[in-house]
């Protein structure tokens, strides 16, 4: 193979200089290496927050919420909308609240026939008082679907005794949050009895317990059936408050929402409007990691750019005679820029590989376990997106560092050197 | 044989740093082929000063140069570094050898770039220089290895590789004991019997004294 000569004296001189070479690259490995492993941990640490922040969160969230808006009240049938008269009204409150979704089975049937829609769970839910001895302790009953609760929130995975299932198969089963049934000091098969705020009261038998791992949740919430808490209410059996929808795409939530509220007609509430701390707090990590990341890959480049510089200093004369000889500018610059694209490229690939090892390193140290977190090792996302971002702003990096000692060297007068 | 291989008309050249001064002053030259001409003179007197413009290596002149029978004054970067590559050999007072290279890959580099023979082809030819100066045993040393003398040889067998039609020697000798300033006297002398074109710069009076014709410069002027 015969190289061209103006890589084989790029090619002898990057090799006569083997140390140096190589502190240049170790800065472009170190820069893709630290950007790889932040960014996988980072995205890593934004997955996990927002999995557990939304674990008890549905995508889409239907129900009917209570108005504010009574400007169609008694007065104007009152007053016949006489335009003379003004009728201030002070603190006005609802005649009758009936916070039921009307047509909830039309609803769900038309949400499931969506191709986006994954799972839809009906709710109803109420407030109600867990009696333990002679205090009461506040919770909440939802009264679900069980197959297609465990479907939304991944129940099945959350069971820390018994099964999801068990609500099917039990008579008057309930499903207790862990840290519900610590308080109520009550395991699988005791019995607890629930009341009412309106003063109707019923007796479960625990069938299992879960845990979110969020105590908001653990500590107030407990499952029955649907039909379990109509009865409590004593409601008939297509009373429901709620309906939950998961997305095949949770980034759809926000698109859903807006077409279920002009449809329905009902409060469509998306998981990114209930819970805007979600995204600012991704937003603000991964802000943080590119800033840092790019430093990083730039401080590299600057790296690079001292020691062309400094190679450059070094090698006028070598410049001069091969300009007498017949290589022209462009040769010149060829030659030194191709020094610095060798370095980088070979720092990017040595980079990648570093980041990968780091990240992958990083995935298999255990997380320190407690009793709300459920996650075995530290979170990392592995992407190839970001390798190739990093690879790519890593030789950019390189390109810009190489090109402007290159071009000094291309300018070079060769009479200037070669008198003196 | 009377043919023209360089021929310079009125050639003028002025420096404007550090204040404006005339160095080059209506300078018509004619280089026969075939011709050993030294350029002497004072320091200052403007003799590398043409020498340098007369390489096309200095483009900031007025006047006209050709080399070969073509016009070289106005061509751009890119064509002189060509031109220089196949019709001119160069040997300064510094080797100016690159140290990463072997002597055999230095001589060899010009020819590389040229690009008209194959390698193992500029290979043997480079062998065949450093024959004939009489140090083919160093060719794979790395070229900082040699003595200052047998890098001014290699210097020379480089400036020959492309056989060019023009050498231009500046202070070749300049750099050298009494010893090794003789040989390369007597490599010169053997290039021009052999009917090489050489052009050189020397204030050694002994050198100049050997070749065909003495040019001597005062003041930007050739006086002689």
């Amino acid at each position: 193979m015969t190289l061209p000569v103006n890589l084989l004296i790029s090619g002898t001189q990057l090799l006569a200089r083997k140390r140096q070479s190589f502190i240049a690259m170790l800065g472009v490995i170190f820069g893709i290496a630290m950007f790889i492993f932040m960014i996988s941990f980072m995205k890593g640490v934004n997955n996990y927050i927002q999995d557990t922040m939304l674990s008890a969160i549905p995508d889409v969230h239907i129900y009917n919420d209570i108005r504010t808006d009574y400007t169609s009240s008694v007065t104007s049938i009152w007053l016949r909308n006489d335009p003379d008269k003004v009728v201030v009204v002070h603190h006005p409150r609802p005649e009758k609240v009936r916070l039921n979704l009307k047509n909830a089975s039309l609803i769900i049937s038309d949400l499931k026939t969506r191709s986006d829609v994954e799972v839809v769970s009906p709710l109803l839910s109420t407030q109600v008082f867990f009696n333990y001895g002679p205090v009461q302790l506040n919770g909440v009953l939802d009264g679900v679907n069980i197959l297609e609760e465990a479907r939304l929130f991944s129940l099945r995975e959350r069971m820390m005794t018994g099964r999801a299932e068990n609500l099917l198969t039990a008579d008057k089963g309930i499903l207790l949050g862990q840290g519900l049934a610590d308080k109520l000091n009550v395991v699988r098969g005791d019995q607890v009895t629930l009341a009412t705020p309106a003063g109707n009261s019923m007796r479960f038998r625990v069938v299992g317990t879960f845990s979110f791992g969020l105590s908001t949740v653990d500590n107030i919430k407990a499952y029955v059936s649907l039909s379990g808490v109509q009865q409590l209410l004593a409601k008939d059996h297509d009373y429901i408050t709620d309906i939950r929808v998961k997305l095949k795409d949770i980034n759809m939530a926000r698109d859903l929402a807006v077409v279920c509220r002009k449809k329905y007609g009902y409060k469509s509430e998306d998981w990114e409007s209930s819970n805007p701390s979600i995204k600012a707090g991704n937003l603000i990590r991964d802000t943080l990691t590119w800033v840092v990341s790019l430093t990083l890959l730039t401080v590299a480049g600057f790296g690079i750019y001292n020691i062309m510089n400094m190679v450059i200093s070094s090698k006028m004369k070598d410049i001069a005679i091969l300009k007498a000889q017949g290589f022209d500018g462009k040769d010149i610059l060829m030659i030194f820029l191709s020094q610095s694209l060798v370095i980088g490229i070979l720092g990017a690939l040595a980079g990648l590989l570093l980041g990968f090892l780091l990240s992958y390193g990083l995935s298999r140290v255990p997380f320190p376990q407690t009793e709300f977190t459920f996650m075995k090792f530290f979170p990392v996302v592995f992407d190839i997106k970001y390798y190739f971002f990093g690879a790519g702003f890593g030789m950019l990096t390189t390109f810009v560092a190489g090109v402007l000692p290159a071009r000094k060297a291309a300018r070079v007068d060769p009479v200037a050197i070669l008198r003196s | 044989m009377n043919e023209p291989i360089l021929e310079a008309t009125q050639l003028n050249k002025f420096f404007r740093l550090p204040e404006p001064f005339q160095v080059l002053k209506d300078i018509s030259l004619s280089v026969q082929k075939g011709e050993f001409i030294t350029i002497v003179g004072k320091s200052g007197c403007g003799k590398s000063s043409l020498l340098y413009l007369l390489s096309t290596l200095d483009t900031d002149y007025t006047g006209n140069l050709s080399i070969n029978g073509s016009k070289v004054t106005g061509l751009n970067e890119h064509d002189l570094s060509g031109f220089r590559n196949e019709h001119i050999g160069f040997v300064f007072q510094f080797h100016y050898l690159l140290p990463e290279f072997t002597v055999l890959q230095n001589i060899m580099i010009p020819a590389m770039k040229l690009g008209k023979l194959s390698r193992q082809q500029i290979e043997h030819n480079a062998m065949q220089r450093l024959e004939e100066m009489g140090i083919r045993d160093v060719a794979l040393k790395p070229s900082g290895k040699l003595s200052g003398g047998q890098q001014q040889r290699v210097a020379i067998a480089r400036a020959l590789i492309n056989n060019p039609g023009i050498i231009m020697a500046d202070e070749p000798t300049g750099n050298l004991d009494s010893n090794n300033t003789q040989i390369i006297f007597n490599i010169f002398r053997q290039l021009a019997q052999e009917g090489n074109t050489i052009l050189a710069v020397t204030h050694d009076k002994d050198f100049a004294a050997r070749s065909d014709r003495i040019i001597e410069m005062m003041d930007g002027r050739i006086i002689h």
